[in-house]
């Protein structure tokens, strides 16, 4: 009697446990999301006395005749373009270092750890000290290679974009490692011993059991990679502001500073929209990655 | 398990090993070092290992500025009350939702599910700037006196900086997925002895998360600790920023290395020192971060 009497009550008690994740949900997650769409086919600035009007596709023109925007967009496709491959490969890399089983591998695996719990606004400016003319990395280059090296890293546009992806890569690799680790591990070791039978090499090790091995580990790796490249602003804000002349504006720092400093609510939106898009098409194709998996 | 490896392959792993060792180390250990330096000694050593030393004139006196230069015991404050209060409400809103969902029954919890699973992966990059334009249109109630009474407006508050994030789909799947495997046994025990259900989450169910309440804890201290694009826009009073936002003072001066390292080191060590402590517990989060593919 008692039981079913509770299991009457199994609905409301669910919905008043969700209710505050779904209230919060729907206020900071849906609303913004769905304003975010809206928002871009109005006038809204961040701070106006003035009803929102609307304007149509008024934004959208503006932003393909906006060179700032195709600078910046081409920016954050070529950052995603070098990142990807590089950063998983490096992080791959050193997750079979520490996969190997020896001495100090722990201490190993926490030292190239140590980088992911450091705030990327740290890195940041520790890197932009480094970078300066008479900083670490061309006095380190000179020590390596015996010339005299003055480059300039984040004031020629040339080697500004190459000198954050390399940071960025430094700073989040070790994340991807711990993935690629687990995905390493979930391999039976009893395939590597049926193959060292069978008189194969490592690389036929690697190329037959490893990779196969690692598909949706792979899959995973890349999708957050192309995800967070494509996200990327804080670097850029901490380091170089957008400059020299551009060179490092991306698409959600050029909407932050249509957003947020020039108070232009609409366009920002739009700006937002576009990255949106960017992103579903990197989830949709994961999907379908995924999807070739289990077919 | 694994196969043995040769003495060569082995000497190969470990030179490898160091030299990425340097790699990742190196930078960091050049900006603890030189916040112990004057900036004369920091760009003297650079050009040599003393670069990576403590040594020459050695002191705090750098610590000491950064003191008082900026607000720094301030924004340590705020960046902590924030992140802690959003880790302790995260928990408790996100482990409620999900239990909801794992064990009750209730109209549109299917539904529920896949709508937080298909939110995992919209960055808040994509909304974060209507976002900025709808919370300066919320409202909120105020004490004022003994009466109640309504404002508009969220920005340049404490508030704006804990609640949007307590609420966190990712968090609500960890929870879910975790509450999946307790055996279900558990709550019927109890059930029959005539617990309800949110006894069933406090007294049962919730006792045996700590692993999960650990990751959750752990994924929302990180970015609530190292925020910066939220704080930058939404907050412009000295006194509620956070310790990332706080960073940006030092270049709106003279430029002083020194301060900026020693700086830069504060605001690392306890997000170090609690990694240090919970190395398990950190690496496991991130690795179940992979779980989700």
């Amino acid at each position: 009697m008692r039981a079913r009497m509770q299991g009457g009550g199994q609905g409301r008690t669910g919905l008043l446990m969700v209710a505050p994740a779904g209230v919060l949900l729907i206020l900071f997650f849906f609303v913004p999301v769905a304003l975010g769409f809206a928002l871009s086919f109005t006038d809204a600035r961040l701070i106006s006395p003035k009803p929102l009007e609307f304007v149509g596709l008024e934004n959208f023109q503006r932003l393909l005749d906006d060179p700032v925007f195709w600078t910046s967009l081409r920016n954050t496709l070529f950052f995603a373009a070098v990142i990807v491959p590089a950063q998983s490969g490096f992080a791959l890399l050193l997750a079979v270092l520490v996969n190997v089983k020896m001495r100090g591998t722990n201490l190993f695996r926490m030292l190239y750890f140590v980088p992911v719990v450091t705030s990327i606004v740290v890195v940041s400016i520790l890197w932009r000290f480094m970078y300066q003319p008479d900083g670490l990395v061309n006095s380190m280059l000179h020590w390596m290679t015996g010339n005299v090296v003055r480059v300039d890293w984040l004031n020629d546009t040339s080697t500004a974009l190459p000198a954050i992806m390399f940071m960025s890569a430094w700073q989040a690799v070790g994340f991807h490692m711990v993935i690629w680790l687990a995905g390493l591990q979930t391999i039976p070791g009893e395939l590597y011993e049926a193959a060292e039978i069978d008189g194969a090499g490592r690389w036929h090790q690697f190329r037959f059991i490893t990779w196969p091995g690692l598909r949706s580990t792979r899959t995973f790796i890349l999708v957050t990679i192309t995800i967070a490249a494509l996200s990327l602003f804080t670097q850029i804000h901490v380091m170089t502001g957008g400059g020299p002349l551009d060179a490092t504006s991306t698409v959600v720092f050029q909407a932050v500073r249509v957003g947020y400093q020039q108070q232009q609510t609409a366009y920002a939106s739009a700006i937002s929209l576009v990255f949106f898009l960017l992103v579903l098409a990197v989830s949709l194709i994961q999907r379908w990655l995924t999807r070739e998996r289990s077919a | 398990m694994r196969r043995r490896s040769s003495t060569r392959v082995r000497a190969a792993v470990l030179a490898a090993r160091l030299l990425c060792a340097a790699l990742f180390a190196f930078p960091l250990l050049f900006m603890f070092v030189s916040s112990l330096k004057p900036d004369t000694d920091i760009f003297k050593d650079i050009g040599s290992v003393r670069a990576f030393l403590p040594v020459g004139d050695i002191s705090l006196d750098n610590y000491a500025g950064v003191f008082d230069t900026v607000p720094a015991a301030r924004f340590l404050l705020n960046s902590l009350g924030i992140s802690l209060v959003t880790v302790a409400l995260g928990i408790l809103v996100n482990s409620m939702a999900a239990f909801a969902l794992s064990r009750l029954s209730w109209r549109g919890s299917r539904l529920a599910l896949s709508v937080v699973i298909a939110t995992l992966v919209v960055p808040f990059e994509t909304f974060a700037l209507p976002l900025v334009w709808w919370v300066d249109k919320l409202p909120w109630l105020t004490m004022n006196g003994l009466r109640l009474t309504w404002s508009t407006g969220w920005l340049d508050t404490y508030r704006v900086q804990v609640i949007p994030f307590v609420a966190n789909a990712f968090s609500i799947y960890l929870f879910y997925s975790y509450f999946q495997s307790i055996p279900r046994q558990l709550d019927e025990a109890a059930r029959v002895d005539g617990a309800g259900w949110f006894r069933i989450y406090r007294t049962v169910v919730m006792p045996l998360s700590g692993p999960a309440i650990a990751t959750v804890a752990i994924l929302t201290f990180l970015p609530a600790w190292n925020s910066y694009l939220w704080p930058l826009m939404v907050v412009q009073t000295e006194e509620l920023r956070p310790v990332m936002v706080g960073a940006s003072y030092f270049f709106q001066l003279k430029v002083h290395w020194g301060e900026i390292m020693a700086y830069s080191t504060l605001i690392t060590l306890p997000v170090l020192a609690l990694f240090l402590a919970f190395q398990r517990a950190f690496v496991n989060s991130i690795a179940s971060t992979g779980v989700k593919g």
